[in-house]
């Protein structure tokens, strides 16, 4: 790629064809193309059976030779993965959720021979009595702006044409023929840009300090793909959806702040994104857009995969530097920071995935369009994977500073079963758990840290009362001190030590001063330990003994688990009144424990009582309750 | 005091020359170790003292260091899997649904106790998962490459009986 | 050196702009506690200990890798940095084997040291152990586990500087133990048996096999001739077990011990350090004039030996051929002292006590028993002598000087003292060979080209016509660059001295201990070193083939250097050794 004429070109070839899937977009056709039919080919959707799916339609509309006419594109994540396997056919934009390979030949023979939409199929929120209603007003969708995941679910992340056409590669070659480093740095700096990867330093200062070092004997530009957290997958939804932008935005990085080698350090665990990933990179290579000269000019930049290996520190940015160095993933000592020292002791750049996601947008739309986007202090929009006890399991994408409550009631459609909410857990094992009266907070960095979580990478768990606030935070504990590293004391023993506690208390024995002694340890290992993990690992235990003290006090004083998640301090009740006396249960139980006569109400020998649940499950009339 | 080795080291001259051309393939470059482990891991399945040692020699990095990165990495194993892999996801969304009961569930069945992870017949191994990122079908196992979603105790005979031969 | 200006707890202090914090407070006379910190070799913030307040810092930091900045508020001895030090020592402790009171290092462990100036007096966090495991295998080294305290020092010594590796940090999180590969035993391994890692272990982790229980047997038993003898570096050190200032010489107070311990005879290993002399300067004689295989590359140390053995087995045949000194006195003893006393060789019990862990393998090695016997029969470490005299009741330092005994003890040369000091045996051979080339008694006496700390020093020595080129080379990092460049074809040399451990001897695996922060200030190296070197100036002889016992050695019984039974008893051969 030598300039912006031969990219301007593969995308005025392209427009119709990628521009027929665009909510906004009137094009109904493109040359001979006539209909397209998005298949999601995410990592849930593709566990779910989607590349099948794709095979089907294709060997239908080949049946049926329509080849020419109608085109099957496997894009990334459409973010509803409650509802997959998803399929969009356009120009109509019908969108079929759960779709089975079975009902694969209905669509291809209703929808895309005689025209009709397969109603049973479609999402429900979108039928309407005579037409479906566009995507962009479904309340999954409605609050949602998508500048991260624009391209995720619109174009076929393994066809580097299709990220052209959507103006890839336009901010590269914009800041490669427009714009000093300096200036680059500058509009990042002014978009108020804030790393998504967890703490929230400033993008633009970042960039900067990496700038300042000298380029002596080599530099580095960084991208940080080892998303950990439990219940995060924007990462890796980028990356499957679109990995274009963010190779697109280390090579803006790069030529910022002097660099020409790039390492992506991504999850071995994402299988599919690392293939993508792969396939972006050659492709991108074969078009000149790494490597040497890019864009006519004497910037040369190359990127290289590092898979990690199954530890979540190696997220932490020094663990990672470690890592790809070919060690255990151990973080070391701050200062040096990696802007000055950092891979291979050379001056590192390192950003996460969703962070570079930003970029390309930034360049293109300058950084007053960015900061019209947000609160004050955190610009722009966060990708949150909404997960747990929520209806609308997925990827959504908001501008900072919705509220939790729009987030989960609106987007996420509430609750389950009609269950309550009781908290929400960001930020994973650093962050902390929102409780109810909280959820009309305006998220953002700084409003996160004040309630005691964290924005994280954004995974956003919902937990109802159903959920013991001190199984969770032992479930975060527990993770803690598998995933530690084991390098500096406070972390590698201090949190097993407050598991430990955390286990007494759930298992009925607890004390009062174990409360206390909990506290302690968390703060004491908040102010040692070697890094931010270590730091933020007691950030569970804090956040529930913050707004959820009285379950733990349940817990030591009336050893009792009010939400009866902890077995040891459950015990099973038959409600005399609602016993019909059948005896279902007692034929269930595994141990003997129920007894009774017929048509009498029955009891249960909490002695014998294993407390597995397979009575409760089986009695029709709700009459065994847990205490 | 040594690890007992549950299953003889049986590698083969191929798998041996694919080794070999792994890392001659990394050698020089920098941090090549945990790429070749990588490799190696996809040749045996596993690593065993056998693997890191030719790559010991071959990398010239001390036994003990690649002992110390391969223990230290969840990824890598010194210890064969089972003809049916079985990961059990026990990342946040899948926990709060009952995963952990589907876990031990299926190690109950299996008939594994305490630590061991590999059935002594090498038909079974089982694991607890980090998220796998199916998050939309919680709970969910994979068995080698089938992925089972939205699960319950009650389903893990069921998928186990899939699994007879 | 470009200055800074700080301020610690209010006061104000100008530093050189590369000090970390630790390093800026010591020298205004301001104690941080450490642990995992070992000067230059283990700098990596992860034990905690440390921590400082710095104003405007979000946490606290690790004073020992934190760098210090113009302008910068240092506090030491806040509420909450006591609060968080004492925390992080409970927690340390809460996973520590704390039974003090039988451990090696008990009255000498850094950790139990720091819970007593920071005054910890409850264990608030009691709970689960790391698994851990003994490693008693190997004759010279013992891992215990469940005192370590994960410090790395061990770690980075074996790894950074002896470029062994033969242990590194395993597994991940609680579960992290330092261990071998498959928690093989050090045997097993390519382990030196340098003994490095203990030197530098802050608590009981690390020691040497208990080597005792037979000496004592031997002492007690009325059908043994004991006989000890005692290693030049010894002398140098041993008094730092009884509280004397680190480089005091005690040659006479150790005779005096070994003596009151019961010995029957007590000798100098620097006899047969004289006695190596003429065997190995015999050899690279006879190379040079031959053309036989060079560099000749010195043997008397079992840790550089046995690395040789597993990484460079290609230069087996540069090793020089003769024994190391006291495995050659053992075979003297069992022979040619046997014979003139009277007394079977199987009744000889040869003690070694030795600055040296590798040195207890090398007593193990089946070849070396030129007599059919064993040639040493125990090695001790200068660290077990002392608890030999501790046990005995000796006051040591009130001990009156005593004289090693004769027929071979009061009569050593300055030679044989300096082998245990880095370059002292190249000095020595030195001495040894010149005369012999130019045939005249020369009075240079003093090669100091090849003193001092340098890890590797080369030098080209003018004797006669001939320009010997020698390298000296200690500690085995050292070793293999010294190794690979002649590998490569970028040296080559006549004589190469090498020492397995990093300063020779006088700071090898067997040495008294000190804790870590006293070695950041004294250089242990070089002041036990002086010890040697003075001992050495003030020697009648100071040449080995001057030593009369000697001569009449050869004259009596052994015939000529490198002949027939000098071949027999005073030479050994070495084999290739796997790496794992």
């Amino acid at each position: 790629m030598k300039s912006l004429a031969e990219l301007e070109a593969i995308k005025s070839k392209m427009k119709d064809f990628v521009d027929m899937r665009r909510e906004d977009s009137a094009c109904d056709h493109a040359d001979s193309v006539r209909a397209t039919v998005l298949v999601c080919g995410g990592t849930g959707c593709t566990s779910s059976s989607s590349p099948k799916i794709i095979k089907e339609f294709n060997d239908q509309i080949a049946a049926k030779g329509l080849e020419n006419e109608v085109k099957v594109i496997q894009t990334g994540c459409f973010g509803l993965c409650a509802l997959g396997p998803i399929v969009i056919v356009y120009p109509e934009g019908a969108f079929y959720s759960t779709v089975q390979v079975e009902d694969v030949e209905e669509i291809v023979t209703e929808h895309l021979v005689n025209g009709n939409i397969v109603t049973r199929l479609l999402y429900e929120e979108t039928v309407q009595e005579d037409s479906i209603k566009s995507l962009n007003e479904t309340n999954f969708y409605k609050k949602q702006m998508r500048i991260a995941l624009r391209n995720c679910g619109v174009i076929d992340p393994e066809n580097i044409d299709e990220y052209i056409a959507l103006d890839g590669y336009k901010a590269l070659s914009k800041v490669l023929t427009e714009m000093t480093p300096e200036q680059v740095i500058d509009v990042i700096k002014d978009s108020g840009l804030r790393g998504r990867g967890g703490g929230g330093f400033p993008t633009g200062i970042k960039w900067m300090l990496a700038a300042k070092s000298p380029n002596v004997i080599g530099k580095y530009v960084c991208c940080n793909a080892d998303e950990g957290d439990p219940g995060a997958f924007m990462d890796r939804s980028v990356l499957e959806g679109d990995p274009h932008a963010v190779i697109e935005a280390m090579a803006i990085a790069a030529y910022a702040v002097n660099a020409e080698q790039g390492y992506i350090y991504i999850r071995a665990e994402y299988p599919i994104a690392v293939k993508r990933l792969q396939i972006a990179i050659d492709q991108a290579r074969e078009y000149g857009l790494l490597g040497n000269g890019i864009f006519g000019t004497d910037f040369n930049f190359d990127l290289e995969i590092r898979l990690g290996a199954g530890a979540f520190v190696c997220g932490e940015e020094t663990a990672l530097m470690t890592s790809i160095e070919g060690m255990r993933g151990e973080p070391r000592p701050r200062p040096p920071f990696p802007a000055v020292k950092g891979l291979w002791e050379k001056p590192t750049l390192l950003n996460n995935v969703e962070t570079y996601a930003n970029i390309p947008q930034i360049i293109l739309n300058g950084a007053e369009w960015f900061t019209s986007i947000g609160t004050e202090k955190s610009k722009g929009t966060k990708v949150f994977a909404l997960g747990g006890k929520i209806n609308n399991t997925g990827l959504v994408e908001v501008p900072m500073g919705t509220t939790l409550r729009e987030i989960v009631e609106e987007i996420g459609g509430g609750i389950p079963n009609g269950k309550k909410f009781k908290a929400a857990q960001t930020g994973g094992p650093s962050g902390g758990c929102i409780p109810a009266s909280l959820m009309d907070v305006a998220i953002d960095y700084d409003s996160l840290i004040q309630i005691g979580s964290m924005m994280g990478s954004g995974g956003l768990i919902v937990m109802d009362e159903d959920n013991c606030m001190v199984d969770i935070a032992k479930f975060f504990l527990e993770f803690t001190v598998d995933e530690s590293c084991g390098k500096c004391t406070p972390c590698r023993i201090g949190t097993k030590r407050m598991l430990e506690i955390l286990d007494r208390i759930t298992k009925g024995n607890g004390c009062l001063e174990d409360l206390d002694k909990l506290e302690q340890l968390a703060y004491s290992i908040k102010e040692s330990a070697l890094c931010g993990l270590g730091q933020t690992a007691p950030n569970p235990v804090l956040s529930t003994l913050r707004y959820f003290r009285d379950e733990y006090e349940a817990h030591v004083i009336d050893k009792k688990c009010p939400a009866g998640v902890c077995k040891a301090l459950v015990s099973y009740k038959i409600v005399a009144d609602k016993c019909k006396g059948c005896s279902l249960c007692a034929r269930q139980c595994p141990v003997g424990a129920i007894s009774g006569e017929i048509k009498s109400p029955f009891t249960i020998d909490t002695s014998k009582c294993v407390k597995c649940g397979a009575c409760v499950e089986k009695c029709k009339f709700g009459a065994i309750i847990v205490e | 005091m040594n690890k007992q080795e549950t299953v003889a080291f049986n590698g083969t001259k191929e798998q041996e020359a694919k080794l070999m051309e792994a890392i001659a393939r990394h050698k020089g470059t920098d941090g090549a170790l945990i790429p070749v482990l990588h490799e190696a891991q996809s040749i045996y399945g596993y690593l065993p003292i056998e693997v890191q040692a030719m790559i010991s020699k071959n990398l010239d990095v001390p036994m003990a260091e690649i002992y110390g990165v391969v223990t230290f990495y969840t990824q890598f194993t010194t210890e064969p899997k089972g003809k049916y892999h079985i990961g059990v996801c026990l990342g946040t969304a899948c926990y709060v649904k009952g995963s952990g009961d589907i876990f031990n569930k299926i190690k109950e069945k299996i008939g594994l106790t305490g630590d061991s992870t590999c059935t002594p017949d090498g038909k079974f191994s089982i694991e607890a998962t980090r998220c796998i990122g199916a998050c939309g079908l919680a709970p969910v196992l994979t068995v080698n490459d089938e992925v089972y979603g939205k699960l319950t105790v009650d389903d893990v005979d069921r998928i186990l009986s899939k699994y007879t031969d | 050196m470009e200055m800074v200006t700080i301020s610690i707890n209010g006061k104000s202090i100008s530093v050189p702009k590369d000090y970390t914090i630790l390093q800026a407070a010591r020298s205004a006379g301001i104690d941080i506690p450490t642990l995992c910190y070992l000067k230059d070799i283990n700098e990596i913030g992860a034990c905690r200990m440390c921590l400082v307040e710095v104003k405007g810092a979000r946490t606290l930091v690790t004073a020992c890798v934190y760098p210090v900045n113009e302008g910068m508020e240092v506090f030491t001895q806040t509420e909450r940095v006591r609060k968080a030090r004492k925390a992080v020592l409970e927690l340390m402790l809460s996973n520590h084997n704390k039974k003090c009171l039988t451990c090696a290092r008990n009255r000498n462990c850094e950790l139990q040291t720091l819970a007593e100036e920071l005054n910890v007096t409850e264990l608030p966090y009691e709970g689960a152990q790391t698994p851990s495991t003994i490693d008693d295998v190997s004759p010279s080294i013992v891992r215990d586990n469940s005192k370590c305290i994960l410090c790395r020092r061990c770690v980075a010594v074996c790894k950074k500087i002896q470029t062994v590796g033969a242990i590194d940090a395993t597994q991940r999180g609680f579960n992290t133990t330092i261990g071998s590969s498959f928690e093989k035993s050090l045997n097993e391994t390519d382990c030196a048996m340098c003994g490095q890692c203990v030197s530098v272990c802050p608590v009981g982790a690390l020691y040497e096999k208990d080597g005792l229980a037979p000496v004592w047997k031997a002492l007690a038993d009325e059908t043994k001739h004991v006989v000890v003898q005692t290693a030049p570096a010894v002398r140098a050190a041993l008094g730092e077990e009884f509280g004397l200032p680190i480089g005091t010489p005690v040659t006479g107070k150790m005779a005096a011990a070994l003596k009151a311990l019961g010995f029957d005879k007590v000798f100098d290993t620097d006899f047969a350090a004289d006695l190596t002399i003429m065997e190995e300067g015999t050899e690279l004689l006879n190379r040079i004039k031959e053309g036989g295989k060079l560099p000749l590359i010195t043997s008397c140390s079992p840790g550089w030996v046995k690395f040789c053995e597993h990484n460079f087995p290609d230069f087996l045949d540069n090793l020089s051929s003769a024994k190391s000194p006291h495995e050659m006195y053992g075979a003297i003893l069992k022979s040619y002292y046997a014979e003139k006393a009277g007394i079977d060789p199987k009744d000889i019990f040869v003690v070694s006590v030795m600055p040296c862990t590798a040195k207890k393998f090398e007593a193990q090695r089946p070849e070396l028993s030129g007599t059919g016997y064993p040639d040493v029969d125990a090695v001790l470490t200068t660290r077990e002598l002392a608890k030999m005299i501790k046990e005995a009741g000796l006051k040591f330092n009130e001990l009156e000087d005593a004289v090693f005994d004769s027929p071979f003890g009061d009569e050593a040369t300055g030679a044989g003292v300096i082998f245990g000091a880095t370059g002292g045996v190249m000095e020595a051979a030195l001495r040894t060979v010149a005369d012999v080339l130019t045939g005249k008694s020369l009075d240079k006496l003093d090669y100091t080209e090849v003193r001092g700390t340098e890890g590797i020093k080369e030098a080209a020595v003018k004797i006669a016509d001939m320009d010997v080129k020698v390298a000296v080379a200690h500690g085995l990092g050292n070793a293999r660059k010294l190794l690979n460049n002649i590998r490569e074809g970028k040296a080559d040399y006549h004589f190469i001295e090498i020492m397995g451990c990093p300063g020779g001897c006088v700071t090898g695996g067997g040495q008294p201990i000190q804790p870590a922060k006293v070695a950041a200030e004294i250089d242990l190296k070089a002041e036990r070193a002086k010890a040697l070197y003075a001992e050495d100036k003030a020697a009648g002889l100071r040449k080995s083939h001057e030593n009369p016992y000697i001569k009449k050695l050869y004259e009596e019984y052994l015939g000529e250097p490198c002949g027939h039974k000098s071949h027999k008893l005073l030479h050994t051969h070495y084999q290739e050794r796997p790496k794992y």
